[in-house]
């Protein structure tokens, strides 16, 4: 099964879906908390800022009405209290002065009047006509006569326009006259026009009866700011000088309101905002949130997905490999058992055919006393029973091979000279040696036994141990000198190198397969262990003594027949 | 059977007795045709189809030569050898030894076996090696 396939398996699948949950979790909360926090204080922020904002735009408008109002009070005022009654009374005089005022301020000051204590205006100075106009019954009228100085709501009154009214009261010989004069609206309006916040702020002025005092160009007020007018004079009441408020109207639009009083309390102005135009921009960040947020999690998801399909592809292969590898084992067990029973069929097969050629030979033993009259029959009885012996070593070459196969390591003995085999490995040594500084010394006992044992063997068990030593040896050179004497029932072959030494620690696994202190890939570990199995084999003992910094002594014990 | 064939009739020992071998095998057939081949050539075979009965008859009679086969189920050759050995250190012993167990036979000639071969063996091989090996000994 491919790795690509594997992952089809439940069990890879159940840990995709485990991984992939537990990186999408992870990534995400941190994400959406952070973010959500984060928002959450900005919103709390900005709304306090912008409430603030908004407060203070309202105020300082609030600030420049007044004193808008107050300043057009204080020229009336400064008139009346300057002039006497007989000079304004003065139709030409009167004039000049609102020609003077124009002059100074616009066409804010539409006209001036005299009224006396009757309501008559005795005299006008403006545009329109209303010498001689009675206003004794009007509102305004009585509440002027009746105060110092008097600024009447927007009303449209006998000139048909809206306009409203300053007026300030002086006395003349015990008698009040009102000095009166019309503000125009439109200046007025624009004042309050010009109170624009954002893209949908306006402000209005209501008076104390709710009635629009200025009028917004073209923005609608909601209806439903009278439903908070009372909540706004209340609240205003209470002495805040702001008032904040919010309203739904019919069309699910949320509106701000900012109130503050004017005008001595008179009126109220008014600032209506969108809502969602007033805090746009948290809005706007809101929205760049989630955007981030969605973005980041589709990037997330994403990642998280090839990222897990990658660890556990990687994950299905390195199980398959170790199933493979588990397999070779298997294998190499299941080769080693079959090279041993290879072994014992050999073995078992030997015998019968051992016993079928003696027989053979047996029957041609007896058949020489025999004598066959058939010379023809002879022959071929001789030639049918020679058959059987060479089918039989036949049979024996097979099986020989078999067994050679089983084997390991093909052990052929032979008479060996051990100092023959000494002079060997020296010779295939020496270049190295040359190469590495190391001198070969050789003192080798004459005459020893021949021995039985694999030639191939021992020069491999010499050929590692010199390769030691000069590996030992390599870096500063050195010297090796090679014994071989006989003593008691044992030839001995010793190699002794007085290179660094092995330290004690090292000195009781040195032996042990795969034990090495080489760097990776510099030596297999496997050499003194391979070594100490075929001195094993051959009936003899590997040892070694070493001392660091003074050298390494190996030695080798082979049984030895005396002659 | 026209290559290396010796004399069919084993020389008898200086006494012109037939040489005693004892022949110890598991292998009945085996042990069975070999003796019946020495026989024909006056060798006088005892057979012992174990380590047990080698020992019993190696009590009842002397032999010249003794032929063993060093992987039998009772008892481990090796062990019948120095057996041998310490009963009768005169008696030169033949090793049989299975191809592939010359570890063993080393062994075995370190535990005083005079000589050994593989199985399967030559016949000539054995009868050349028994008469060797009883001239040598008779030789002392």
């Amino acid at each position: 099964m491919t790795w690509k396939n594997q992952l089809k398996d439940p069990y890879y699948k159940y840990l995709l879906k485990k991984m992939l949950f537990i990186i999408i979790a992870l990534s995400f909360v941190p994400l959406v908390t952070v973010s959500g926090i984060i928002l959450e204080r900005f919103s709390a922020s900005y709304h306090k800022k912008q409430n603030a904002h908004l407060g203070e735009l309202v105020l300082k408008h609030k600030q420049n009405i007044d004193g808008f109002l107050l300043e057009k009070l204080n020229s009336i005022r400064f008139m009346a209290k300057s002039f006497t009654f007989e000079e304004l009374n003065n139709e030409d005089f009167l004039n000049n002065s609102l020609a003077s005022l124009q002059t100074e301020y616009g066409s804010v000051f539409e006209d001036l009047g005299v009224i006396n204590d009757k309501g008559i205006q005795i005299t006008y100075a403006g545009p329109f006509k209303l010498e001689k106009a009675n206003y004794s019954e009007t509102q305004w009228f009585r509440k002027a006569i009746n105060s110092n100085y008097f600024i009447s709501d927007i009303f449209l009154g006998l000139r048909g326009t809206p306009h409203f009214i300053i007026a300030v009261r002086q006395n003349n010989n015990g008698l009040p006259w009102l000095l009166k004069t019309t503000i125009s609206f439109a200046t007025f309006n624009s004042l309050v026009e010009n109170l624009r916040i954002g893209k949908t702020g306006f402000a209005f002025i209501l008076n104390s009866k709710g009635e629009f005092q200025s009028k917004p160009n073209s923005e609608v007020v909601s209806s439903k700011v009278y439903s908070i007018f009372n909540n706004i004079k209340k609240g205003i009441s209470t002495k805040e000088e702001i008032y904040f408020s919010e309203i739904e109207d019919d069309s699910e639009k949320k509106h701000l309101y900012v109130a503050s009083l004017i005008k001595n309390g008179d009126w109220v102005l008014i600032c209506q905002q969108d809502k969602s135009d007033a805090f746009a921009e948290l809005t706007d960040a809101k929205h760049i949130t989630i955007l981030i947020i969605l973005i980041d999690g589709i990037v997330i998801m994403i990642t998280a997905f090839l990222l897990s399909k990658w660890i556990i592809a990687k994950i299905a292969k390195t199980d398959e490999e170790k199933e493979a590898m588990n397999q070779k084992i298997l294998e190499t067990g299941k080769l080693a058992s079959l090279g041993e029973l290879a072994a014992g069929i050999a073995h078992e097969i030997n015998n019968p055919v051992a016993i079928m050629v003696e027989e053979a030979g047996w029957v041609h033993d007896f058949m020489e006393d025999e004598p066959l009259s058939n010379t023809e029959n002879r022959k071929e009885l001789e030639r049918a029973l020679a058959q059987i012996k060479t089918q039989g070593k036949r049979c024996r070459d097979i099986t020989k091979k078999l067994l050679s196969f089983a084997r390991k390591t093909d052990t052929v003995l032979e008479d060996t000279n051990i100092n023959d085999v000494i002079n060997d490995v020296v010779s295939f040594c020496s270049q190295r040696a040359k190469f590495s500084n190391v001198s070969i010394k050789s003192n080798l006992q004459q005459n020893l036994p021949i021995l039985r044992l694999s030639h191939t063997e021992i020069q491999q068990v010499f050929l590692n141990l010199m390769n030691n030593a000069l590996d030992a040896l390599e870096k500063r050179g050195g010297n090796i000198t090679l014994t071989s004497f006989l003593e008691a029932n044992e030839t001995v072959i010793s190699i002794a190198d007085d290179g660094p030494g092995i330290p004690k620690s090292n000195l009781a696994r040195i032996f042990d397969p795969f034990f090495t202190t080489k760097p990776v890939g510099k030596g297999t570990g496997l050499g003194l262990s391979i070594c100490y199995g075929i001195v094993k084999k051959m009936g003899g003992i590997i040892d070694v003594i070493s001392v660091v910094d003074a050298g390494t002594t190996f030695y080798i014990r082979l049984p030895t027949k005396r002659n | 059977m026209a290559e290396r064939k010796q004399s069919i009739n084993a020389e008898p020992d200086k006494n012109n007795d037939p040489i005693k071998v004892l022949f110890v095998d598991d292998e009945k057939d085996f042990v069975n045709v070999i003796a019946k081949r020495l026989s024909k050539r006056n060798f006088d075979v005892t057979k012992a189809f174990s380590g047990t009965e080698a020992l019993r008859a190696m009590r009842k009679t002397d032999f010249d030569v003794a032929v063993l086969d060093l992987k039998m189920e009772d008892m481990d050759g090796i062990e019948v050898l120095k057996i041998f050995g310490k009963m009768t250190p005169e008696l030169p012993v033949i090793i049989l030894t299975g191809h592939g167990s010359e570890a063993a036979s080393e062994e075995a000639v370190n535990y005083g076996a005079a000589e050994y071969l593989t199985k399967p063996c030559d016949f000539e091989d054995l009868f050349n090696k028994i008469i060797q090996v009883c001239s040598k000994a008779g030789g002392n």
